[in-house]
């Protein structure tokens, strides 16, 4: 980029050292260093003050619960997890099955989102009034009412482990989720990946490459063969050499419920399902507003240099209109994950659920309980903003050439 | 959103009230003109509101026999529905005087919550509840099943125990509210729901079809139900605790509702201690000496109490069993008024 960036933070201080009455210089400086000295007396006595307190009351308090045993069981845990494990591994399972639905959310509500903010762009009378009606229902219905109807009125629906809809025999739905194969690993497992790791690996390089020669020299130079040849070749070889790399194990109808494979439960379904269905038609909003607004000069100017509609979106469209689309769809991201708190109504074990549900009350330890939960959903929230921004540098500085 | 609120208060109050300061519970609830008790969500024959909000239910009786001591008046109560993990985070901010809302007392909630059990008003046990389509007799014939339970109660701990206990393998599903636990086991969700026994007959009248679901005959754990109060306050803790224990002598002396007005005329010495003819009993507790005549007038003796909340005179019909006195049989035994 030529000349300097702006610089908005600033402004934004000289702003408030004016709205705090305070001058630049020494003077302004002890002004606030006094001013944070009195907030940090403040928050030590209202802390040492409660601390005090509990103790009067015989109110349990600190962070000793955290090594009790938590004596309950949870139905999804990535990590290996029993009732005679520790609170903290509670938490972490929460904290990782509350991170599953949001990652996996953001995906699909950002893909749908997409798709529906070009079906509402579309040209096509139908299609755009599909989007349309998507996004003017889905958005002014409750979330809470959403996570519900998936749940109670969609997946409750299906039928029991008995007669479970089987298809060929090794993927079964029922009202237990679904039940699919469960890898184990062989002993061609590491060579596989190895394999697969390397192939990706020279797949990025031999494209960064051809992108390189393509805006260096104006060289087209057709990288996919070779890519292809490559992801499919090499672990392939590596099946042919060391054998397969996992075995299945499969699930079967035994008393109450399947016995072995993999489960997916529906409450993660229907959850997954509310949040990224519900934030996509947010999302469409925001990237049609994205798209509207790179002006149409910029696609007739496109159109002028002779590139077809594909790549006048993608090359000189989309990335504009990403700088318009990043910070609202942040906020997105953020909303998605916070809303996901709204596990505990259909029993998805999150961190809300399980950290700040049963742990809590058992343990009765509310203040640091919360606190912690309130940190934890902070500390998402903030990385989320912190990768966001970064994407959004590299896009800045991507344009600037 | 209420947690948060109630969390907020607590943290609050802990952090700016001065230290010391001692809590006089029953002067507040004189000047409010109002006892706030924290009830449930709605648990019939325990504590749930009518079609017009009226609460009625055995842990909402001990509430109105308070009110009744301290007002005469059994319906200056404002009632708080609380759920399972929210109810103690409301006693110790303070925004309850008391907690009837059947709660096992165990003890580590005696002695971390900064609260104390007053008695046991119903002694409980958990069970479990299945379709009866399933042919299950037994809990021990549960071995893979889906559980579905409450969160935030005692119940998972039991469930997690007896599993492991007898070597089965289950998967739990946990709910915020015992609606939510419900109605995911009546859609086929679970197997089984699971919750203390009186919470089962309770529960079994809200399902659409309650002759197609049977509670199966082992009670897995110990669950005596009783009020909470807040600790630091001896005289209101004092107070609470002797609601309770005169519903249980009145029943065991004959008092009823009925024959009240003749009994206090009677001059045997027990009943004249009592009915507040002879001593000053009542004033020692910071109530009138008809105390007990307030309660037994408005609300009954226990067993009247019993009878009309959860036993033969209520839809769920349960037996009195450990719950009867141990004059007949029962467990249920009060300190002597005297």
């Amino acid at each position: 980029m030529n000349g300097k960036p702006r610089k908005p933070p600033l402004q934004f201080s000289y702003k408030l050292r004016r709205a705090l009455g305070g001058r630049a210089g020494w003077g302004g400086f002890v002004l606030q260093l006094l001013f944070a000295a009195v907030l940090a007396w403040l928050a030590y006595e209202i802390v040492s003050n409660a601390s005090e307190n509990l103790k009067v009351q015989r109110i349990t308090a600190g962070f000793g619960f955290l090594v009790n045993t938590a004596g309950f069981d949870v139905n999804q845990n990535l990590i290996p997890y029993s009732g005679s494990d520790t609170y903290t591994r509670v938490f972490l399972v929460g904290l990782i099955n509350t991170l599953l639905v949001s990652a996996i959310g953001i995906f699909f509500a950002t893909v749908v989102g997409f798709i529906v903010a070009l079906g509402r762009l579309s040209p096509n009378w139908l299609l755009a009034r599909i989007a349309t009606g998507y996004v003017e229902l889905v958005r002014n219905l409750p979330l809470l009412f959403q996570i519900l109807f998936w749940y109670l009125a969609v997946l409750a629906a299906l039928p029991g482990p008995r007669q479970s809809i089987s298809l060929f025999g090794i993927f079964f739905l029922s009202n237990r989720g679904l039940i699919v194969p469960k890898p184990i690993g062989e002993p061609g497992f590491e060579p596989f990946a190895l394999a697969g790791l390397i192939a990706i690996g020279v797949s990025v390089a031999l494209w960064r490459y051809s992108r390189r020669q393509l805006f260096q020299h104006g060289r087209m130079i057709r990288v996919w063969p070779y890519v292809f040849g490559l992801l499919v070749g090499l672990p392939l070889a590596s099946v042919l050499l060391f054998g397969v790399p996992v075995a299945f194990e499969l699930p079967v109808l035994k008393g109450f419920n399947f016995a072995g494979g993999s489960r997916i439960i529906p409450e993660f379904v229907a959850l997954t399902l509310a949040l990224s269905t519900y934030t996509a038609a947010f999302i469409a909003e925001i990237v049609r507003a994205g798209i509207l607004s790179v002006h149409k000069g910029q696609m007739e100017a496109g159109a002028s240099l002779g590139l077809q509609r594909g790549p006048v979106l993608r090359l000189i469209v989309i990335p504009q209109a990403l700088r318009v689309i990043l910070p609202p769809l942040t906020n997105q991201y953020l909303n998605l994950t916070k809303n996901s708190s709204l596990a505990v109504a259909i029993g998805y074990p999150d961190l809300v659920s399980v950290f700040a549900g049963t742990t809590l009350s058992q343990t009765g330890q509310a203040i640091e309980i919360i606190g912690i939960t309130m940190g934890v959903y902070l500390l998402i929230s903030l990385v989320t903003s912190a990768i966001m921004s970064f994407y959004g540098w590299r896009l800045e500085r991507g344009m600037g050439g | 959103m209420k947690r948060a609120y109630l969390v907020f208060t607590v943290a609050i109050v802990a952090g700016l009230s001065a230290h010391s300061a001692t809590a006089q519970t029953l002067k507040t609830v004189k000047d409010r003109g109002m006892l706030s008790c924290g009830v449930s969500q709605g648990l019939p024959g325990f504590s749930s509101p009518d079609d017009k909000g009226n609460w009625t239910g055995l842990d909402v009786d001990v509430c109105r026999a308070i009110a009744a001591t301290i007002f005469n008046d059994p319906t200056k109560v404002k009632f708080v529905p609380l759920s399972a993990k929210d109810r103690f985070t409301a006693l110790q901010s303070g925004e309850i005087d008391v907690l009837s809302r059947n709660t096992t007392w165990t003890l580590s909630r005696d002695t971390t919550l900064g609260a104390n059990f007053t008695g046991v008003t119903y002694y409980d046990g958990q069970g479990f509840i299945v379709k009866k389509s399933l042919k299950v007799n037994s809990a021990l014939e549960l071995n893979s099943a889906s559980v579905c339970v409450q969160t935030g109660t005692t119940t998972e701990q039991n469930l997690a125990d007896y599993f492991k206990g007898n070597n089965m393998k289950y998967e739990v599903i946990a709910f915020g509210t015992a609606d939510e636990a419900v109605k995911a086991y009546e859609s086929g969700r679970c197997d089984v729901f699971t919750t203390d026994v009186s919470g089962l007959y309770a529960e079994r009248l809200k399902l659409a079809s309650p002759a197609d679901h049977v509670v199966l005959p082992e009670v897995i754990s110990k669950e005596p139900l009783g009020p909470m109060v807040r600790h630091g306050d001896d005289q209101w803790f004092d107070l609470v605790k002797w609601v309770l224990f005169a519903m249980i002598n009145a029943e065991e002396l004959g008092i009823t509702q009925k024959n009240v007005d003749e009994m206090a005329k009677s001059d045997k010495p027990e009943l004249r201690r009592a009915l507040g003819s002879d001593g000053n009993l009542g004033e020692q507790l910071g109530l009138t000496k008809d105390w007990v005549i307030r309660i037994v007038k408005t609300i009954g003796n226990y067993g009247e109490a019993f009878d009309r909340n959860v036993g033969a005179g209520s839809k769920l019909g349960i037996a009195r069993g450990l719950n009867q006195l141990w004059t007949k049989g029962g467990i249920q035994y009060a300190p002597p008024i005297r």
